[in-house]
């Protein structure tokens, strides 16, 4: 009886799983055949599985399939960041741009760009190391007394305007620089190539592995501090250990394409109202529904005012400001 | 399993909460520790289960040390419910009771059928079996903290801690929740270790009651013994009459009035 009612569970929940996993790669077509031409799911899967050298191809191979593949990785990452987040600080409000771990990350990648542009391939590595130096801070300030949502809040306004505070510095001294940076700050894709992939994709895989082989502590984590230890978790070192790898993924994502904002609060969210709390499901259904997110608003910024393109952190902010604000007033019951 | 400690302090900050104390624990008695707020009671516990770190002394379970040996090994033989817990909304029963496993899996965190056979039983001895499906987040304050006890109790544990388990309690599930630790103990053997508020329920359910008075040991001994005119003034500032319990062979006490006596400083 146990047994089977358990099993049902596990069915009900990998069925959802799989209908994710179905969106994600719905919505990876439906970003490779949107933009300023279109082209069809039959000449995606002419052009990716034949050689050809049309004008698709090249559309394709070049543009389309490097900026598809970023989207989905930095939809990824960000999400994860973000659940782990939410997680180790109990905190329903939790998200990389709101606490200024994202600021702390952006802050290093714009120092790589502007004072070191020869050096460019390292910015994940500064974006990593200003992520984990902001959560870091924003810790120890706000979680040590046990962090209240809005203490933990307010903490991350401070040290996210402390760090834009360092941005305008930067831009006040290099201003024939600022134009280059513009769509960085927004957040955006659009001048994402092959690049940017090979330098997220060691970060972003990194950081996926090591988050797989923990789900369960994160899941004793949420019982309370107390009542983990009491379980034999040792719950500082564990929790050093998610800060690090939410550190490295949200990293990551900032380094390619800067402050996008809410990814990583709203996806979290929405994933845990379809698919529960346990984070033995919840992170591998966050995968998709971050990479699937990412690709429709990436979309959706490429063809909404076509053949303008938008910055997709405006997208995300337009949709994600009202939910933050919905989240706040119904007070996470977590 | 034998607990003891010897010349524990431990600080918040500069401050020090308790203050040099010694005691042993004996396999299978139930103790009770008392004293008035701010006296050291819980900070005790989370000392006695390492989730506070002492600035001096030991905690020695079976001779082992508490802060030294590894935590998950010492998860198998000690289980705490601490005052404060946190429980997911979409979280059932049986789930909350699966995590006691924890100590136990293997790297790859699969539960086995002896797993599942100790969950029921779990269950089955605080009397959860019809509720196991329900939502923890839906039970009732008695219900939520047995849950919780047969999540403990899932450890297999030879030693459990509990803060305060009767805290905001209405007084039937505070004596559902006190009978149940009773049985454990003598049908299982657990040495229970408990912070209770209600003097006259730890005289009843205790074996030894532990009296902390501003960070020190004032007292450690049978009920009885306990349990008198001065120590009810001088600890715990009321004067009252003391009667004996005989069905259930204890003292108990009925306050009379609250007396003028200094009374324990305040910590926390």
């Amino acid at each position: 009886m146990n047994v089977r009612n358990t099993e049902e569970k596990k069915i009900k929940k990998g069925f959802i799983l799989a209908v994710f996993i179905f969106i994600s790669i719905l919505s990876f077509f439906i970003s490779m055949s949107n933009g300023a031409v279109k082209i069809s799911f039959k000449e995606i899967a002419d052009v990716l599985f034949t050689e050809s050298s049309s004008v698709n191809y090249q559309i394709i191979w070049n543009v389309r399939l490097p900026r598809t593949i970023t989207a989905a990785l930095v939809g990824t990452c960000l999400a994860l960041s973000g659940a782990i987040l939410q997680g180790i600080m109990r905190n329903p409000l939790a998200g990389p741009n709101i606490i200024g771990v994202s600021s702390g990350a952006g802050l290093m990648t714009l120092i790589v760009i502007i004072l070191f542009p020869n050096y460019y391939y390292l910015a994940p590595v500064g974006s990593f190391t200003g992520a984990l130096l902001s959560t870091l801070f924003i810790y120890f300030l706000a979680w040590r007394d046990g962090a209240a949502p809005t203490k933990l809040i307010l903490a991350g306004v401070a040290v996210s305007s402390l760090l834009s505070a360092g941005n305008n510095i930067i831009m006040t001294f290099y201003p024939d620089k600022v134009s280059g940076v513009i769509g960085f700050m927004v957040g955006g894709l659009s001048s994402v190539n092959w690049k940017q992939v090979y330098m997220i994709w060691p970060y972003a895989l990194t950081g996926i592995v090591l988050l797989m082989l923990l789900p369960n502590k994160l899941n004793i984590l949420m019982l309370g501090d107390e009542s983990a230890v009491g379980l034999g978790l040792n719950v500082e070192k564990t929790r050093f250990i998610f800060i690090i790898i939410s550190s490295l993924l949200a990293g990551a994502a900032v380094s390619v394409a800067g402050l996008l904002g809410f990814v990583g609060l709203i996806v979290p969210h929405m994933t845990r109202l379809f698919i529960g709390s346990d984070y033995r499901y919840l992170m591998p259904a966050t995968i998709f529904t971050g990479s699937a997110t990412v690709l429709l608003c990436d979309t959706l910024a490429r063809v909404l005012f076509a053949p303008v393109e938008i910055p997709v952190g405006i997208i995300m902010s337009a949709l994600g400001a009202p939910f933050f604000l919905f989240l706040l007033r119904r007070k996470g019951e977590y | 399993m034998d607990i003891s400690v010897e010349r524990l302090s431990v600080c918040y900050g500069d401050k020090e909460v308790i203050n040099n104390i010694n005691f042993q624990i004996n396999s299978g008695d139930i103790v009770t520790i008392i004293g008035p707020n701010g006296s050291g009671k819980s900070t005790l516990i989370k000392a006695m289960s390492r989730c506070m770190k002492p600035s001096n002394g030991n905690v020695f379970l079976n001779k082992h040390n508490i802060n030294r040996i590894n935590t998950k090994e010492l998860a198998k033989s000690l289980a705490i419910s601490p005052q404060v817990k946190n429980v997911p909304s979409d979280i059932s029963v049986e789930e909350l009771v699966s995590y006691g496993r924890y100590p136990h899996l293997n790297m790859l965190n699969r539960l086995s059928i002896k797993d599942n056979e100790i969950i029921d039983w779990a269950l089955e001895k605080t009397g959860l079996e019809e509720l196991r499906k329900r939502l923890v987040f839906t039970l009732s304050g008695g219900e939520r903290q047995r849950a919780w006890i047969a999540m403990s109790l899932a450890q297999k544990p030879k030693v459990l801690l509990l803060d305060e388990p009767t805290t905001f309690l209405d007084i039937s599930y505070q004596l559902e929740v006190l009978e149940l630790v009773k049985e454990l103990n003598k049908t299982l053997g657990i040495t229970v270790v408990m912070v209770l508020h209600d003097l006259n329920q730890a005289a009843r359910y205790s074996d030894k009651i532990m009296v902390m008075n501003k960070g020190k040991l004032y007292e450690f001994e049978e009920p009885c013994k306990v349990i008198n005119k001065s120590l009810l003034r001088n600890i715990f500032g009321i004067d009252a009459d003391i009667y004996n319990d005989e069905i259930n062979c204890c003292p108990y006490f009925i306050p009379k009035k609250y007396s003028a006596e200094p009374r324990g400083q305040q910590y926390d």
